[in-house]
């Protein structure tokens, strides 16, 4: 009869695992608990530094990553819900900042954030997430090149739809030297995020109800 | 027992993870694109590896072969959690550049391996000490890669190193070349191919030279050992 030494060697494995399951979940649970404000933390700093360097200095008095709500368009390139965050001065709406989706990047899809000021003119763009090629479509990352900043003061009112465009496709911006495609899809999701604006600027400009307030 | 100065030479040359058993390459070509990322990403193997060894040999007695493996592994695993989310709570930045990279930690053969090699046959002491030369040995050559193609791709060194010692090393960036064009093929995947063949052969050759010295003070007959496929050295 060999079962019930197996029995008891099982039993005894078992619990070994399950204790160092326990030990281990632990240990992360505890590091968990004691990075977890520091994390939160940080994020909400690196969002708000990106918020912030798309706003005009002075032109904002309420913390922008808060008066945030969700809309949905086709539009904006995302197929969920895309964050609107808006900025304003004495509870009088200046600017909107819209994340969009380049869904037609080189590889992947590139995220955005698009500055718009209350009159429709961009307030500047940034890429927050990309996975263009280095040296190549990267250029869209300011760390890289300032391309980016070409779209600061444009609007829909001072560049025809046609301009909406790379200088190769007959447009008013700069491709890069052997990548045409990223800075394509940059330039079409800016202007939809444009279009977009437009469209629901009465909506986008309310404040945001805060439901604990 | 093997002594600590062999562990040391293992780790850092003669058994090298990085040049000689050829492991951990997916972090190793992945991030070494520039000197911050693969200093951040050394670091982090090493800790992990350390840690791992040292956890590993101070239950050895304890767990049983059947269990062993699993064990291991959830050991590493969450080792390499908790790293990541000390990461994230204080080098942020870096923590989004080096992102899926640093979960991958826990299937990097280098920790398993030193766990079943190493560190479940010797003392605590013993096997943190192999984690830490191991681990060293990985970030050298993770470093050095680094270091080559962001000089060969940027014509600069130490770029962005504020990511990972904060305000203070915003400045570090030395331009070694001015007005470099850029070379894009140090900075692509096959570029950290090259550069590790290259490594690879420049320590072999330093190897031979190093071997033909020896052999012309002493001759000596060399016993025969087992050779495994994939590594560019002799196992022990």
């Amino acid at each position: 009869m060999a079962l019930p030494e197996i029995s008891r060697s099982m039993l005894k494995n078992s619990l070994v695992l399950g204790l160092f399951a326990i030990v281990t979940v632990g240990l992360v649970a505890i590091t968990q608990l004691g990075t977890a404000e520091r994390i939160a933390d940080s994020e909400r700093a690196a969002k708000n530094r990106a918020l912030s360097e798309l706003l005009p200095a002075g032109s904002y008095d309420n913390h922008p990553q808060d008066d945030v709500h969700l809309v949905h368009d086709p539009l904006l390139g995302s197929k969920g819900n895309s964050p609107v965050y808006l900025a304003s001065l004495d509870g009088k709406a200046t600017a909107v900042i819209l994340q969009v989706t380049a869904p037609d990047g080189y590889s992947g899809s590139i995220q955005l954030l698009v500055g718009v000021l209350a009159d429709g003119t961009l307030s500047g763009v940034r890429a927050i997430h990309h996975r263009e090629t280095p040296g190549l479509g990267d250029k869209i990352d300011l760390a890289k090149s300032p391309w980016v900043l070409t779209f600061a003061g444009k609007s829909l009112q001072n560049l025809a739809a046609e301009s909406w465009a790379v200088k190769k496709d007959g447009g008013a911006f700069d491709q890069f030297a052997g990548a045409t495609i990223t800075p394509r899809a940059v330039v079409k999701a800016v202007h939809q995020a444009l279009q977009y604006f437009d469209a629901h600027r009465a909506e986008l400009l309310k404040p945001v109800e805060k439901p604990h307030d | 027992m093997t002594s600590f100065r062999e562990i040391a030479i293992n780790g850092l040359w003669k058994n090298n993870p990085g040049l000689v058993q050829l492991l951990g390459l997916c972090p190793l070509l992945g991030v070494s694109n520039s000197v911050v990322n693969a200093l951040g990403m050394g670091l982090a193997t090493a800790i992990v590896l350390a840690a791992s060894n040292a956890t590993v040999a101070l239950i050895r007695t304890q767990v049983s072969d059947a269990v062993r493996l699993p064990v291991f592994v959830m050991i590493i695993a969450a080792l390499t959690t908790c790293i990541e989310l000390l990461m994230q709570a204080f080098t942020y930045e870096l923590y989004q550049i080096l992102g899926i990279f640093i979960p991958l930690i826990t299937t990097n053969c280098i920790i398993l391996g030193r766990a079943e090699a190493f560190a479940a046959k010797n003392t605590v002491a013993a096997a943190s000490f192999d984690g830490l030369m191991m681990g060293t040995g990985f970030g050298l050559v993770l470093l050095a890669i680094g270091a080559v193609r962001e000089l060969l791709g940027t014509g600069a060194l130490f770029a962005n190193m504020q990511l990972l010692f904060g305000p203070i090393a915003t400045h570090w960036q030395v331009t070694v070349f001015h007005n470099y064009p850029g070379f894009l093929l140090a900075i692509l995947p096959p570029g950290a191919f090259l550069v590790l063949g290259l490594l690879i052969a420049l320590k072999n050759r330093i190897d031979e030279i190093v071997a033909a010295r020896a052999k012309a003070a002493e001759p000596a007959a060399l016993p025969a050992q087992s050779r495994r496929v994939r590594v560019t050295g002799v196992i022990e």
